[in-house]
């Protein structure tokens, strides 16, 4: 399924789906100071009348989402990621709580957003969104996944929030390998039976670039895309427990993130031997995306071997 | 630095660089030999992108060298992308989410007050941050604690990150909101020196919290960057970096 690269960001999926969303009435699109950058700006400059600009002020931005969705219109709400956990406890108690459906999406997520340094690096909104009931939760891992993901919360029932990257990746599905994905079932990205790893986001590729390492040594791991974080995919979680090894990768800490979600589901259901890659509760710096990534061991490399400690294990049956 | 690490925030930064050189060169309590003296005068650059104009500052008094504004933005340089106290000797506060600064100041100016310090403490804000509603919590909080001992000076340069300020979100009469928030309050060309230099001391005189409105130029400076929203967050290329650092010569 791994697609010839036609480079783009996740954002960038995020700004079309608004646009292939446009022609429902009730869609309205708010900014907070960085539609230039999240690429809500592309459905603001055709219809500037269903949005609302609303200034640097991400906390009034989320209640006057809940506003318009009481009323029936459908938010999307962006900001950067990291700015999206200011408005946390509106989004708890204005929007999750009451049940109305606001769909937020934070852009430039994770150690990927490189030099704007580490007050831009949000490394915890997966986790602290995950935590709240009923609130769905996605880090799609390419521009067609981020879009065609994008465009089925038209119909989602559940409030949302979605973070993209700012930095480009490679194309992982075809625009129609896109279009069949739907929210909350996983995709299995390569065959394998040895170990899974399970990814999400800018994590996705280098775990598709790692089971091809492996399997020049060998091993033969199954990817799978947990694009949603929430409602988890379980089903594809105890297939993975089936191959007896699963390492998860994402560009979350991994407190709180794609790890523990998993983790969460094994413990309970069916431990099984598992290792992950992602942020070990530390702050990132400034340096180029790659420089980060490397720095906080978010590499290809680094999966392949917490892959190996696993499958070498002995007594592993 | 910005033409170096192609990113970075030159408009904002340039917008309030003779401030900064009023405030380090006339106002502040500040030993560049000693930048951590616990009584210094604090600084909060809370618009945390213009951290360039901070680091350049530092470099002009000696806090800093050549060789660390060249690292600006790159891996392990005490210069990150926005001023951060971890990384950088002589700053105070760390910044990179708007709205944060004043709140800050606050407390620094409150700690003063329990030390029976004259220190004072200045907080430079960015006129699209005031949009935050925490600056106007810390705005009310501030006259209604009586601290004489802080200081607000806003950026007025008009432009914020997707456009300008009354396009995007108008924030009004920035002074008489001050003003009605129990606020002292002088407006300033903020790029004349003497005007600059005078409205500090006069703020730092005063017996209650005063706001400095300073009316800038984003971008002042280099003319293709003036009043040009698309220099906010945008590097010059080379073309564009040998023409800016001729007009600044
Ligand atoms: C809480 C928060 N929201 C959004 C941003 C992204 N951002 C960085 S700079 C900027 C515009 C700032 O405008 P202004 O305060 O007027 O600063 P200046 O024009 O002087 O650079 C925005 C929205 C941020 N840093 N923090």
């Amino acid at each position: 399924m791994t697609g010839i690269s036609e480079p783009g960001a996740s954002r960038d999926g995020y700004g079309d789906a608004l646009l292939d969303l446009s022609s429902d009435e009730r869609v309205v699109v708010l900014e907070a100071d960085l539609g230039k950058s999240t690429k809500s700006c592309h459905f603001r400059a055709k219809y500037p009348n269903r949005t609302f600009c609303l200034g640097i002020a991400e906390q009034n931005m989320a209640l006057v989402g809940a506003g318009l969705a009481e009323a029936g219109k459908i938010p999307f709400a962006s900001t950067f990621a990291i700015f999206s956990e200011r408005a946390f406890e509106q989004f708890r108690n204005g929007i999750a709580r009451t049940g109305l459906v606001v769909h937020l999406c934070g852009s430039h997520g994770g150690m990927h957003t490189g030099q704007d340094g580490s007050s831009a690096q949000s490394t915890e909104d997966l986790g602290i969104f995950r935590t709240l009931p009923g609130m769905t939760v996605m880090h799609p891992c390419d521009r067609n996944s981020a879009r065609s993901l994008t465009r089925n919360l038209l119909s989602h029932e559940y409030p949302s929030y979605t973070r993209t990257a700012r930095n480009k990746t490679r194309e992982i599905y075809s625009e129609e390998e896109a279009d069949n994905l739907e929210i909350g079932v996983a995709s299995e990205l390569r065959a394998g039976e040895d170990a899974t790893i399970i990814a999400c986001g800018v994590m996705v590729e280098r775990s598709l670039d790692a089971a091809e390492e492996l399997s020049h040594r060998g091993i033969e791991v199954r990817v799978v895309d947990m694009h949603t974080l929430k409602p988890i995919d379980k089903d594809a979680i105890l297939r993975a427990a089936k191959t007896g090894a699963i390492v998860t990768a994402e560009d979350h800490s991994v407190i709180g993130g794609l790890g523990s979600a998993v983790a969460e589901i094994l413990s309970e259901e069916c431990p099984t031997r598992m290792k992950m890659v992602g942020v070990r509760d530390k702050f990132g710096e400034s340096g180029s995306p790659e420089e980060i990534m490397n720095k906080m061991g978010l590499t290809s490399d680094n999966i392949v071997q917490r892959v190996i400690e696993l499958v070498q294990k002995p007594g592993r049956t | 630095m910005v033409y170096k690490a192609q990113s970075g925030h030159p408009g904002g930064s340039l917008s309030c660089i003779d401030i900064l050189v009023g405030l380090y060169r006339s106002a502040m309590r500040f030993d560049p030999d000693n930048p951590g003296w616990g009584d210094r005068d604090r600084f909060v650059m809370s618009k945390g992108h213009a951290s360039p104009a901070v680091y350049s500052i530092l470099r002009d008094v000696g806090v800093l060298e050549d060789s660390d504004l060249d690292g600006f933005r790159s891996l392990g340089s005490v210069c990150q992308g926005h001023v951060d106290r971890k990384w950088t000797e002589g700053v105070d506060f760390s910044a990179g989410s708007l709205g944060m600064g004043l709140s800050f100041g606050l407390g620094s100016a409150l700690a003063a007050r329990l030390d029976v310090s004259e220190r004072h403490t200045w907080v430079l804000l960015g006129d699209g941050e005031i949009q935050e509603g925490q600056i106007w919590e810390a705005a009310m909080a501030a006259s209604h604690l009586e601290v004489a001992n802080l200081t607000a000076i806003i950026d007025r340069n008009r432009i914020q990150n997707d456009n300008f300020v009354d396009d995007q979100m108008r924030v009004g009469d920035v002074a008489s909101k001050f003003h009605s928030f129990g606020w002292n309050v002088i407006e300033i060309d903020g790029h004349d020196m003497s005007e600059i230099v005078s409205a500090l001391s006069e703020a730092k005189a005063s017996d209650g919290p005063t706001a400095i409105v300073a009316a800038t130029v984003k971008g002042k400076g280099v003319s293709f960057m003036e009043d040009n929203p698309a220099f906010h967050g945008a590097a010059p290329n080379d073309e564009q970096y040998a023409e800016a650092m001729e007009e600044l010569s």
